[in-house]
């Protein structure tokens, strides 16, 4: 809705919010919130609880808006708060997702295994003939295609919740990598196998249902 | 490097992370193998697909009214 109306830049939207520009803040409340609530849902149990997250995140920069420094963009301050309050009311839910260590819910192979050529064959850790990723038909639309949306949505919400955090603050929400370690306490190193453990998972949910579309295709008439 | 081990380097190639020596037996590899090359390209597109316009616009999540109303009356009566 008020997506494609271009935020105005961070200095003179802190310039507003300081002086009390009660529209600014609306529009950074309706900009923000949506992706803080998805946020938010992965480190708390219900949807109650992502909410009331949210709440306290956002009167949180109310009262620290003055202190804010510019170090990092509004966004990524905001959040950052978002994320503490998020883990800190995980805890208290004994929820806590452990990021400073890796499970074994991120060593998986990227692809499956079986997908590649044994010890003893020809060429081992090659690709098996008919087992090579094929190129996708992707629309010039595909960013707006219903159906592809659904798809990613599903994968998102299929994965593990430390995943799905990594993978959307990487990916949906663009962050760098030194943003989303800084916020989330996680090396560097971590945070890759992570992404790439979330990345490989969506892509083969990808990959599947672009070869089910493209063999729909060929049978039609 | 084979195939296998290509597709655990991915991220680490697209974050530029890799050390000197991985990224050029990486490039070669991809320089003489389509299907490796095919992948690389589905993990671009999986990014590009999952960029902002995507999945967050087939959400409806959004802030409930009166969580709204109540911040921003807090805003409007916070200390300045």
């Amino acid at each position: 809705m008020a997506r494609d109306v271009p935020l105005p830049p961070d200095d003179e939207l802190v310039e507003r919010l300081r002086g009390g520009d009660e529209a600014a803040f609306g529009l950074v409340l309706d900009r923000w919130s949506p992706s803080m609530l998805r946020l938010a849902r992965s480190f708390v149990s219900t949807n109650a609880t992502a909410e009331e997250v949210v709440q306290d995140a956002w009167l949180a920069v109310i009262q620290g808006i003055a202190r804010f420094e510019g170090r990092a963009s509004l966004k990524t301050w905001v959040f950052r708060i978002l994320v503490n309050t998020a883990k800190a009311r995980g805890t208290k839910e004994s929820r806590a997702l452990p990021f400073s260590s890796l499970l074994p819910e991120d060593e998986w192979p990227a692809v499956d295994p079986s997908r590649f050529q044994r010890a003893g064959d020809p060429h081992p850790g090659h690709w098996n003939p008919g087992q090579q990723p094929q190129p996708w038909m992707l629309p010039e639309t595909a960013a707006l295609n219903t159906e592809v949306r659904a798809v990613l949505v599903e994968a998102l919400t299929a994965l593990p919740d430390r995943h799905r955090i990594v993978v959307t603050l990487r990916d949906v929400e663009g962050y760098s990598s030194d943003e989303v370690c800084d916020m989330l306490n996680i090396s560097p190193g971590n945070q890759r196998v992570i992404l790439h453990r979330a990345r490989a998972a969506v892509r083969t949910r990808l990959e599947s249902y672009f070869t089910s579309a493209a063999a729909q295709h060929q049978d039609a008439p | 490097m084979t195939c296998f081990e290509l597709a655990e380097l991915v991220t680490a190639y697209l974050d530029g992370a890799l050390d000197e020596r991985s990224e050029t037996l990486l490039v070669v590899h991809l320089d003489g193998c389509p299907a490796c090359r095919t992948l690389l390209d589905q993990h671009r597109q999986t990014i590009r697909l999952l960029g902002p316009a995507a999945p967050t616009a087939a959400s409806t999540t959004t802030l409930a009214p009166a969580y709204r109303e109540a911040l921003l009356t807090a805003f409007r009566d916070a200390p300045r």
